[in-house]
């Protein structure tokens, strides 16, 4: 799924990415090579006080929660949310205080509901919520929780989330 | 209030002044933390405290002593297991125990120690590698409530599967179970004596240096401060190091925005060990 819309965004893409995946807690780059295999930008774990900045997409490294602060990402050991360490709940909350109506929120198919008072928290504060078609998810419940959160902008499968990102990029510059 | 939309700014400045109100009153010094993590911990003890806003968190420090030391011991306490970080031991075990051998004495600081488990932890290694009769341990952190939890070395017996994985994926060569006691619920390590280990109160943002170490832990402590913080506490660390002593960061953290950056060699990039060489 995620491959399938990092090979749908262009090198020039205009604005910084973020990714949140459930991950074990086993330190590995499995996930972040399979994940460069198919984009053309480089994918990268942050780190603590590393400055956002597009151009990059970054992976939440496992076991820490991302946090945007200001300009800049921070890193957690907090206690997991919704069971998870890194948590969606978490990016996409400090995301929207932070950015406000900048913020394109992304929800994917997913097994618990983490995530959802993050969109909610997006939409409060102006900014766009994207959520994968529930019918064409494996685990439909993260994308079911996140439509019933909060009122979100797209509801769209996986091959057209790709190509509206970068529409919607491209709208804005 | 609790269907309001939020403000970010109004949230904010709430923060702000809940930590002057905290230092004011308290004497404790939160101001120059992370903006967003510190923000997150207060909204999650207001949520505790059944508060709906801030200022009404506020409100019950100011007035109740009580509110203030729960706060602390919640800011303190992070949830982590032993041995967090395999490769950071096994890195370790491989890269700084050769160093320390050649010492007659060794002093090793954990600065924010919260309940201890990295101090156990390194306890362990170190009588793995026969160093620990020429070690003293410093295991310091803000909050007293935490320190005795560190000290008792008592854990929850839930945790221990995943203690066990991580003890032997750290290089640990003995069964686990031999260094610790089960009771009913929790277990009891007993790798630490009095004598070799000293759990004391320590304010980061505050207090001086304690002592001239060969190793430094401060490991997932700083990413709750802000770059200004960040760099005063550098700056701890720094004089409170030997010549040729050790700093240990989290997997994720970094000197790389810090002035301090080129003071140090890097003994391991991915596990972030560094020793000091100016």
């Amino acid at each position: 799924m995620l491959r399938q819309i990092l090979s749908a965004i262009p090198r020039d893409f205009s604005l910084p990415i973020t990714i949140v995946q459930h991950r074990g807690r086993e330190i590995h780059d499995g996930l972040q090579l399979a994940l460069q295999c198919n984009c053309s930008l480089p994918v990268r774990e942050p780190e603590d006080k590393q400055p956002i900045r597009p151009g990059q997409v970054f992976l939440a490294p496992a076991d820490y929660h991302v946090l945007v602060d200001g300009g800049r990402f921070a890193l957690s050991t907090e206690a997991p949310v919704h069971y998870s360490r890194p948590s969606i709940d978490v990016l996409f909350e400090t995301a929207a205080d932070a950015f406000c109506s900048g913020v394109i929120g992304v929800i994917l198919n997913g097994a618990n509901r983490d995530g959802a008072q993050g969109v909610a928290r997006i939409k409060a504060l102006s900014g766009t919520v994207v959520v994968q078609d529930p019918a064409t998810a494996e685990s439909p419940v993260m994308p079911t929780a996140a439509i019933e959160a909060t009122t979100v902008d797209k509801v769209l499968g996986p091959a057209e989330i790709g190509a509206f990102l970068t529409q919607l990029t491209q709208t804005r510059s | 209030m609790l269907t309001a939309l939020p403000d970010p700014e109004i949230e904010a400045l709430e923060v702000k002044l809940l930590l002057e109100a905290i230092y004011d009153r308290h004497g404790y010094d939160f101001r120059d933390y992370a903006q967003a993590s510190i923000h997150r911990r207060l909204v999650k003890q207001m949520e505790a405290e059944a508060l709906h806003s801030l200022s009404a968190l506020q409100d019950l420090i100011l007035r109740e002593p009580a509110a203030m030391e729960r706060l602390l011991l919640s800011m303190a306490v992070h949830v982590t297991s032993m041995f967090r970080d395999p490769k950071f031991y096994v890195a370790f075990r491989g890269k700084v125990v050769p160093y320390l051998r050649t010492y007659p004495f060794i002093r090793l600081w954990h600065a924010g120690c919260s309940t201890g488990e990295e101090v156990h932890s390194m306890a362990i290694l170190l009588q793995e590698c026969g160093l620990d009769d020429r070690c003293r341990i410093y295991a310091t952190d803000l909050s007293d409530g935490v320190l005795r939890r560190a000290h008792t070395g008592v854990f929850p017996l839930g945790a221990m599967k995943e203690h066990t994985e991580n003890y032997l994926q750290a290089g640990g060569s003995r069964s686990f179970s031999e260094y610790y006691t089960a009771r009913e619920s929790d277990v009891i390590f007993h790798c630490l004596s009095p004598e070799r280990a000293v759990f004391a109160q320590h304010n980061l943002v505050s207090d001086g240096s304690i002592n001239e170490f060969n190793v430094i832990f401060c490991r997932n402590v700083m990413i709750y401060f802000n770059p200004k913080l960040q760099d005063r506490v550098h700056r701890l660390i720094y004089e409170s190091l030997g010549h040729l002593g050790f700093l240990a960061l989290g997997r994720k953290e970094s000197l790389r925005f810090s002035p301090y950056e080129s003071c140090y060699k890097e003994i391991d990039a991915q596990e972030k060990i560094y020793q000091k060489v100016g």
